[in-house]
């Protein structure tokens, strides 16, 4: 017995198709390679004048500023050698015309209500007080959760108010220290920025302490 | 040019942009055309980074085909279209960064747009090249005026705004469901009813004046 007669096929060698994958799959990567070699730097040079108004945003326009790099869980003015400095963990210190400390910048990040929020904020670890708060990366829901951003009274809460902050109903502050009126529909939100700064005050208090004993005892030495 | 090709040639370039509309009458990327039309700049980035995606690979798909295998070519469509889609992420980061982290992962979303790989199949993988450019020339057009028209109505409306210009005072109080993600549901019904509306009635006019009401002849005896 024998079944009907199928038209003959002429399959295209396997050796034609990977070459051809292969072939187009090179040229892709050589075409990104090439675009991103010649974007990559003025990416970061966007990146990195965006920080530096957020600095100057934050501390209130010092007159220059330093890196700070956590190396080996301590704060050090000197980059190690070989060291990425954008892949370590930075914080900046401003100083005025006098040469004085004006404050410390911070970046912190923690998961919002959509995605990520990152802000920075300044920081006087004299007075224990925050300085200013900028919102660097956030995608909270348009009108309500980028209010964080969008609403100048609650960025302006930030501008010279002692830590720990402590988020309260709008009106409903009691006069305590530290108090910050949340935003009506952007609790989360809100709620995220507070505590990434109290987080990140947190952690980076005793080290900025440590620092500042460092310089104090190099400065006596010389 | 000859008169049938100059006429080929403008059907092939404005069937997309009207007749047939990816996103108003295939309903075609509508993931995008509701996801990040919240305002005008929003929604012309895309609509531009996408015509970009789409001329681009159009080009080289048609310009290959005759190279390209039966078996392998949606893979090597896929590879042409997210190579392109990834430079143009690369370049708006570069030149647009704000719209760039705006717009979010819906640029790498590009690269299965089935409006871009219908295209491909459809048009470009048969067709010389010129015609393969004016085809997604008019297709990117369509989306990009369908964008443009989303964001402009429901950044208007939801923020009181266009391009970031105050257009009604401080008085004005935002519909800010417009730019949540009900309001681009809202606004593509609003728009779809508004265009099968103005076809229906274009349709009538014309039955109209095909076959005149004094055709009495047709009618059946009483």
């Amino acid at each position: 017995m024998s079944g009907p007669d199928l038209p003959v096929t002429q399959d295209t060698p396997s050796i034609r198709l990977i070459g051809t994958l292969a072939a187009a799959g090179a040229l892709a990567g050589l075409l990104i390679v090439m675009v991103h070699v010649w974007a990559q730097p003025r990416i970061q040079e966007h990146q990195a004048r965006v920080l530096r108004e957020a600095i100057q945003e934050v501390l209130a326009s010092p007159a220059h500023t330093t890196a700070l790099y956590l190396v080996d869980g301590a704060l050090t003015d000197q980059l190690p050698a070989g060291a990425d400095s954008l892949a370590l963990e930075r914080v900046f210190l401003g100083f005025d015309d006098s040469n004085r400390p004006v404050g410390v910048a911070i970046i912190g990040a923690k998961p919002g209500f959509q995605d990520v929020i990152r802000l920075i904020f300044g920081y006087d670890p004299a007075s224990g007080q925050v300085l200013g708060m900028k919102i660097l990366e956030s995608k909270e829901t348009p009108g309500l959760g980028d209010k964080i951003e969008k609403d100048s009274a609650f960025v302006a809460e930030f501008d010279g108010i002692d830590t720990p902050l402590l988020g309260v109903k709008p009106g409903a502050g009691r006069g305590r220290i530290g108090e910050v009126d949340m935003i009506t529909g952007a609790t989360i939100s809100a709620r995220t920025v507070i505590a990434i700064i109290n987080d990140r005050v947190e952690a980076m208090a005793p080290l900025l302490e440590a620092y500042a004993g460092r310089v104090a005892a190099r400065d006596r030495g010389n | 040019m000859s008169a049938k090709k100059r006429r080929t040639a403008t059907d092939d370039l404005l069937r997309g942009v009207w007749r047939e509309n990816p996103v108003l009458v295939q309903l075609l990327g509508l993931c995008p055309a509701l996801a990040v039309t919240n305002s005008v700049v929003n929604g012309l980035a895309m609509g531009i980074a996408t015509l970009a995606v789409i001329l681009c690979s159009n080009f080289l798909v048609s310009l290959f085909k005759h190279w390209i295998p039966d078996a392998i070519r949606i893979s090597t469509y896929v590879l042409v279209v997210a190579t392109f889609v990834t430079v143009v992420d690369l370049l708006l980061a570069m030149i647009l960064p704000e719209v760039q982290k705006a717009l979010g992962a819906f640029v790498y979303l590009i690269v299965v747009n089935c409006m871009i790989l219908s295209r491909q199949e459809v048009f470009a993988s048969k067709q010389p090249v010129g015609r393969s450019i004016l085809d997604a020339a008019g297709t990117g057009l369509g989306f990009l005026i369908a964008l443009l028209l989303m964001g402009s109505i429901r950044e208007v409306i939801g923020s009181g705004t266009f391009l970031g210009f105050s257009l009604f005072g401080p008085s004005y109080q935002p519909w800010t469901v417009m730019i949540l993600p009900p309001g681009g549901f809202f606004t593509i019904g609003f728009i779809l009813l508004a265009r099968n509306w103005l076809t229906a009635r274009k349709d009538r006019r014309s039955a109209t004046r095909r076959w005149p009401h004094d055709l009495s002849w047709e009618r059946p005896a009483a």
